[in-house]
């Protein structure tokens, strides 16, 4: 009897244990791929880069970087870039494994860096099928200590940087007209924070906001037809939609401390920071006017700056938990957001993968590119003073 | 399919429209000045504007023109700055006293306006502490209408954290740029 029992146990436990092991591995099984969305977790593409001047190789390597691509020897990579830049750009890439050249090309653009450019955005549709983003641009702005700053516009990396504003005022918040070379922006150059519409082909610029309070924080809509915005001539800084020229304001909240509004990419709704019940949240109201629905946020304290990503998947924002850091969630509420690195004010690129946001370093601000994947980072070339608050043009 | 034919016709009056505008002022490059009837003043908002239903600061502000036109005296109410808390636009009881030399002020002189102005330590994101700032000159303006002075005489406006008076990183610092500035306003002289 008593044998039995023992036997029986031993069993019983034998059992179990296998149960638990099993769990266990499927446990670290999980832990290590995390097939929910990869953020931050998903390795870099190793890849060989060969043959071409230093210049040449520097631009490869950023643009490939920020986009989740990491640099080995030639026979450790998965796939080996190579080529020449005396004169224009010859490039080729092979994937080792396939022993197969995926892309043969050369390029004859006006500038070496625009070619080189022009190979990376090849190479990243040629590896993953998506566009890249080496020909994008961003808008930002420029601070000086005095608080006086500039809007700027520059290629995605900080190269080719210009001012498109001459006005030594105190300016923020840029955002473009999706697809036009148009941008709002928010400038005291009237002596109260009014918002500014600005044709960068033209030069033409208008007020399109200029009322008693706050008039900032703009945000074009998908369409270009309507812009959002920070207002407080209603008696608190609320959500706003007026036209593109900023008629017809309609006020679409209640809520008394919202700040930064965003689109979905749809144009049916826009997501910005409130506070509701005593606590800082994203939340988000259909942008025709409708009830207000709070974003969970859980475990990311105070976020704020939300912008919702072009493929409509995501919303990034920055939370702050003492430092501040960047935060990707599903723009569904699926999962919980995934803190990412530290960082504010993040700016999708128009695939949806790489951010755009501002670090502080000593006393002012640097911008730096995020991977969203990798968490691979880097600061982008700076203009002297204080850059922040970065628009990826899409 | 549909959307996008309703779209272009909309693009196109805008373009034309902004067109029109930028002809008349014949500056292309500078900035178009507000004026009675344009876009951006108050006085334009259509029937579908919805103005009204203010929050609790003190209600809905007063045309921003009224103000434009005045003179700042930034030293008469120098002295009365009322500092905040971290993150928050309460006013607190032992600021009360410079709002009431502020009402006081004010009452003594009908011809007279005022431009509150929030200002943020550096913690907070910059829009953000744009919002707040924003707030903590609300409720300076609502602590004065509370006070008798006519909220259509006071206008605000925020600074964020673009407008520090001490630079510093620590809290002796901060706790300084958290406030709200009163500024004077005479009507121009000879107007």
């Amino acid at each position: 009897m008593k044998i039995r029992l023992e036997i029986y146990l031993s069993v019983l436990l034998t059992a179990l244990t296998v149960v638990l092991c099993r769990g266990q591995d499927n446990q670290n099984e999980i832990t290590i791929t995390r097939p929910t969305s990869g953020l931050g977790t998903t390795p870099p593409i190793p890849v060989s880069i060969e043959g071409f001047g230093s210049d040449v190789t520097a631009i490869l390597k950023f643009d490939l970087y920020v986009q989740g691509f990491t640099f080995v020897a030639p026979d450790a990579a998965q796939y080996q870039i190579s080529g020449t830049s005396a004169g224009n750009v010859v490039g080729r890439v092979a994937d080792r494994f396939a022993k197969t050249t995926i892309l043969s090309r050369s390029y004859n653009g006006s500038t070496l860096r625009g070619q080189a450019h022009a190979f990376a955005d090849d190479i990243v549709f040629a590896i993953t099928g998506k566009k890249g983003i080496a020909q994008t641009r961003i808008a930002f702005k420029v601070q000086a200590a005095s608080g006086a700053g500039e809007i700027y516009v520059a290629d995605f990396d900080g190269h080719n940087a210009k001012a498109v504003t001459d006005d030594g005022v105190i300016v923020s918040a840029p955002a473009w007209a999706p697809g036009r070379s148009v941008l709002y922006y928010n400038s005291y150059k009237l002596g109260n924070p009014d918002i500014f519409y600005h044709n960068l082909k033209t030069g033409d610029r208008h007020v399109i906001a200029h009322y008693s309070g706050s008039n900032i924080s703009p945000a074009a809509s998908p369409d270009g037809s309507r812009v959002a915005m920070v207002m407080s001539h209603g008696g608190s800084p609320n959500i706003w939609v007026a036209g593109a020229d900023g008629s017809h304001p309609k006020k679409l909240t209640s809520t008394s401390e919202d700040s930064s509004p965003c689109w979905s990419p749809d144009g049916q709704w826009i997501c910005f920071a409130t506070k509701i019940h005593e606590r800082r949240v994203l939340a988000k109201v259909p942008a025709g006017g409708g009830e207000v629905q709070v974003i969970r946020t859980s475990g990311t304290p105070n976020p704020t700056e939300p912008d919702w990503s072009p493929d409509g998947k995501w919303i990034a924002f920055t939370m702050q938990a003492g430092e501040f850091d960047i935060c990707v969630m599903p723009a569904d509420g699926s999962a919980a957001p995934t803190i990412l690195v530290r960082g504010e004010d993040p700016s999708w690129s128009p695939n949806s993968r790489t951010l755009i946001c501002a670090r502080r370093s000593g006393g002012h601000y640097v911008l730096s590119l995020l991977d969203v994947y990798t968490k691979q980072v880097k600061d982008i070339r700076q203009i002297s003073g204080s850059d922040s608050e970065p628009a990826w043009a899409r | 399919m549909k959307m996008t034919k309703l779209v272009y016709p909309m693009i196109l009056a805008l373009a034309v429209t902004l067109a029109a505008t930028g002809c008349r002022n014949h500056k292309p490059v500078g900035v178009t000045p507000i004026g009675p009837g344009q876009a951006g003043n108050p006085n334009d908002i259509g029937a579908g504007g919805t103005m009204g239903g203010g929050g609790a600061g003190g209600g809905e502000q007063a045309n921003i023109n009224d103000f434009d036109s005045m003179t700042p005296d930034r030293a008469a109410l120098a002295a009365y700055t009322v500092h905040f808390a971290y993150d928050s636009s309460v006013i607190r009881h032992n600021e009360e006293a410079k709002l009431q030399a502020v009402a006081s002020k004010l009452n003594s002189d009908p011809s007279t306006k005022l431009t509150i102005e929030g200002n943020c330590d550096e913690r907070g994101t910059e829009e953000y502490n744009r919002s707040l700032g924003d707030r903590r000159a609300l409720a300076a303006r609502e602590a004065l209408a509370k006070m008798g002075v006519d909220p259509a005489r006071i206008r605000t406006m925020s600074y964020g954290k673009d407008k520090p008076v001490d630079p510093g990183h620590e809290e002796s610092a901060w706790s300084q740029n958290r406030r709200a500035d009163f500024v004077l306003l005479h009507p121009k002289t000879g107007a």
